[in-house]
């Protein structure tokens, strides 16, 4: 980066560090800070669409679409995400395969399994082979997107699900004594209502989905720990920056990263709560 | 090899019992069930005595939490904000990378009928370190939602508790307490259910496996190395510990159904 | 249903994204990038070694266009049969169980026997004691089957650092990999006992079903082989080593 760091051996100290700090592989690992970050902003509506899809399923008076929304979100509660993550979406990338397989090459007549080979034509290849790095590497976002919106989605259904059975009865009572129909009532009282019984739990959600951003290495997004853990390994002489196991200096740092982002997501909740809780018949909206 | 020889010599292997390798080839389905059932031993393990004495724990740190003394609200405070503020992985490894660095001494301890050598090098085996990094891990998740539920307390209880002459002690043995569990159960059912799952990072990313006796998911990722196939042991994975989620839902339904059972119901 | 729309909205964009060119066909070559000096992740954050270099070689003299993809090691095969890279390149020792699920090429680099490394001083019983190896590494089945008691760790770097602190009294992974590690440690660390070989050599991994690839290649190596410059490529990366092809 800067003009001193053409021979690393001979420098030391201050400019050692500066040299060492902008490699190519440090800046890396401070994209990936963005990634992460960006990767949870995005997921956030995705989470809460299939929160509010499996909640709204769970009540659904037609029993098939009643036991889809339990089946979800109890057996994707029951499953451990790390273990999910294994194989799940690895089905996923094959199931689209499948599908756009069956479109397009229709006139195939080999088998997709063959042996332990998942074969489809190439034009079913999805992203296709011939296109650049950046769209495979977007479509694997966009996986592990998907990927972590299904199995925090179903604990954001669970909480939105209790948060739905909390508003009182008597606020929407009222709605329909004043005539409204019960579209209006959902829309208009129940919904909005919702939102502070929901929300300390979402809160939590929120929580556990920054802790849980290690695993996006298993789902092929190379994330801030993968950086950590590759930057803060030993280095032979073979790198231009040798140095011994730094890896406790690098997950320091990471410690102290997450500790302001959960110190910044609590105040931002405090917030948003104290906001929502204003008139609301609770302890909080009360004093 | 049939399925119940398989039965007997690996249902215990986790834990060191029954043959000494691990099946090499032909690998059928009972191997699999049969190995990865074996692994759940661990992940059961390990939450059950975390669960059960990082509760206590809990209890004491919300109530440090929620003191006027600062010597004890203080600790309680910081420490509940590092353990929710950091991914447990990073926990595992800096507590892992701790008790390395103790130097290995041994004590002999007196017991009356037996003695005992308790060595600081038990620190390092996951049966031991782990088990302290989930209990510190599970009573700090608690603490917080222990505190919560404490706030929420109404006042007017507490206020009748002392108006009828009850002793301090007597006010939180009989009225904070029970309260405090009845508002905090559904929230701490989930706590345990993640707890739960976060056993199953122990060997995955930071306590060495000794004589190839792991966990649930180190059974399972061992066959899908061996396999090259994810699609059968993950799924068998999975299935264990959603029908052990389902146990611990029923179990702590029942606890929650008798904390309300002087409350009518809401139907 | 919002959930069945959002599914159908997936589905259509998954199958109409980058309708079908498949004229250029680029050959997507997976790498782990955690085992130097076969593959590592440089100071400037790409991938490079031993492999790399050669692997880029390879598609020159087969005239494919080539793009390197890292992967996970636990799931490097996994992702080879369902299609999402082509080739494997990661210091992957040809073996039957591997070689009934995918296919080799003929190997790149020869057999290259396991080693252990203890604290300097140590003497050959360390290789029977305590013996840590990385986690679904063949060195780890073999310390399992072997007498000594066999520690697993999920990083080579954690192999390493439980020699360092006495958790374990030896490590055993190939000597290549081990040799870099001894020579950085100033003389903390050497290597202690026989060697013991296991594994063959290292070769290329592709799908069962992707025999055309796999020719190219072999043809590929085979000149390589034949002129020398193989040779001359592992002698850069593994201090001389004559690998005599």
């Amino acid at each position: 980066m800067f003009e001193y760091c053409t021979d690393p051996k001979l420098i030391e100290g201050f400019q050692w560090w500066s040299c060492y700090l902008t490699t190519g592989k440090h800046m890396s690992f401070y994209f990936s800070f963005v990634v992460v970050l960006g990767l949870l902003a995005l997921t956030v509506p995705f989470i809460l669409l299939f929160g509010f899809t499996g909640a709204l399923a769970r009540r659904a008076t037609f029993a098939p679409i009643r036991w889809f929304g339990t089946i979800y979100t109890s057996m994707v509660r029951g499953v451990p995400d790390i273990i999910f993550f294994l194989f799940v979406p690895i089905a996923m990338d094959q199931g689209i395969e499948i599908i756009r397989h069956k479109i397009k090459c229709s006139d195939w007549s080999e088998p997709i399994r063959q042996g332990n080979d998942f074969v489809v034509c190439a034009a079913a290849k999805m992203p296709l082979s011939s296109s650049p790095q950046w769209v495979h590497e977007t479509y694997g976002f966009m996986l592990a997107t998907i990927a972590f919106a299904i199995v925090f989605g179903a604990f954001a259904a669970n909480t939105i699900h209790g948060a739905l059975g909390a508003v009182p009865k008597e606020q929407l009572e009222t709605g329909a004594a004043f005539g409204m129909s019960p579209k209006q009532i959902f829309r208009r009282i129940h919904l909005p209502q919702m939102w502070v019984y929901a929300l300390p739990g979402l809160s939590n959600l929120w929580m556990i989905l920054i802790k849980a951003s290690p695993l996006l290495f298993l789902l092929g997004v190379e994330d801030i720990v993968y950086w950590a853990r590759e930057l803060g390994g030993s280095k032979t002489a073979r790198f231009t920056y040798p140095h011994g196991d730094w890896r406790l200096g690098y997950f320091m740092f990471l410690l102290v990263f997450y500790l302001f982002l959960t110190w910044i997501s609590e105040k931002f909740f405090d917030r948003i709560m104290h906001r929502l809780s204003r008139g609301q018949n609770t302890a909080a909206g009360m004093s | 090899m049939s399925c119940f020889e398989t039965f007997t010599g690996y249902a215990l292997r986790s834990i060191g019992i029954g043959e000494r390798l691990l099946p090499k080839t032909d690998f059928t389905l009972c191997d699999q069930f049969v190995l990865i059932g074996s692994g759940m031993i661990w992940n059961v393990y390990f939450a059950v005595v975390a669960l059960s004495l990082g509760f206590f724990f809990a209890v004491a740190l919300a109530l440090g939490r929620s003191s006027d003394n600062p010597i004890a609200r203080i600790p309680s405070r910081v420490f509940i904000f590092v353990i929710r503020g950091s991914p447990l992985f990073i926990q595992f490894f800096l507590i892992y990378e701790f008790f390395v660095m103790i130097p290995k001494m041994g004590w002999d301890i007196n017991l009356g009928f037996i003695e005992i050598t308790v060595e600081t090098r038990w620190l390092t085996k996951a049966w031991l370190g782990a088990l302290i990094t989930l209990f510190l891990n599970t009573a700090g998740y608690t603490a917080n939602i222990f505190y919560g539920a404490l706030q929420s307390i109404p006042k007017g209880d507490i206020e009748a508790a002392y108006a009828i002459g009850m002793s301090k002690r007597q006010v939180f043995w009989r009225i904070s307490f029970p309260t405090m569990l009845r508002l905090a159960w559904p929230s701490y059912t989930n706590e345990a259910i993640f707890l739960f799952h976060a056993t199953a990072l122990v060997f995955f990313s930071s306590f060495p496996a000794w004589r190839q006796e792991g966990d649930a998911l180190y059974y399972a990722s061992y066959f899908a190395d061996k396999t090259f196939n994810p699609f059968v042991p993950y799924p068998i994975i999975a299935l264990y510990f959603i029908s052990f989620t389902l146990l611990i839902i029923l179990g702590f339904g029942w606890v929650d159904k008798r904390l309300n059972r002087h409350i009518a119901p809401n139907k | 249903m919002t959930f069945t729309k959002l599914m159908a909205g997936i589905a259509l964009v998954a199958l109409t994204t980058t309708s079908a060119i498949a004229g250029s066909h680029t050959v997507r070559m997976g790498t782990e990038g955690a085992y130097a000096p076969y593959n590592f992740i440089n100071d400037n954050g790409e991938v490079d070694g031993y492999e790399i270099e050669l692997g880029n070689e390879l598609c020159k003299r087969a005239e494919l266009d080539c793009t390197w993809v890292t992967n996970d090691w636990d799931s490097i095969i996994p992702n080879l049969v369902s299609g999402n890279y082509d080739t494997i390149m990661a210091g992957m020792s040809i073996t039957a169980e591997r070689d009934e699920v995918i296919d080799f090429t003929s190997e790149y680099f020869p057999a290259d026997p396991s080693s252990y490394v203890a604290l300097a001083g140590a003497g050959a019983e360390a290789t029977t004691g305590t013996v840590a190896a990385q986690t679904a590494t063949i060195q780890a089945s073999y310390v399992a089957s072997s007498d000594a008691t066999v520690v697993e760790y999920a990083t080579m770097e954690d192999t390493i650092a439980a020699v360092r602190n006495g958790e374990a009294d030896s490590v055993l992974a190939d000597h290549a990999a081990l040799k870099d590690i001894v020579d950085a440690s100033g003389g903390v660390l050497a290597f202690v006992g026989d060697d013991v070989a296991i594994g063959g050599g290292v070769g290329m991994g592709v799908r069962e079903s992707d025999g055309e690839l796999r020719g190219k290649f072999e043809a590929a190596i085979a000149a390589m082989k034949a002129d020398g410059s193989l040779n001359a490529l592992i002698a850069k990366w593994f201090d001389g080593r004559d690998a005599g092809y």
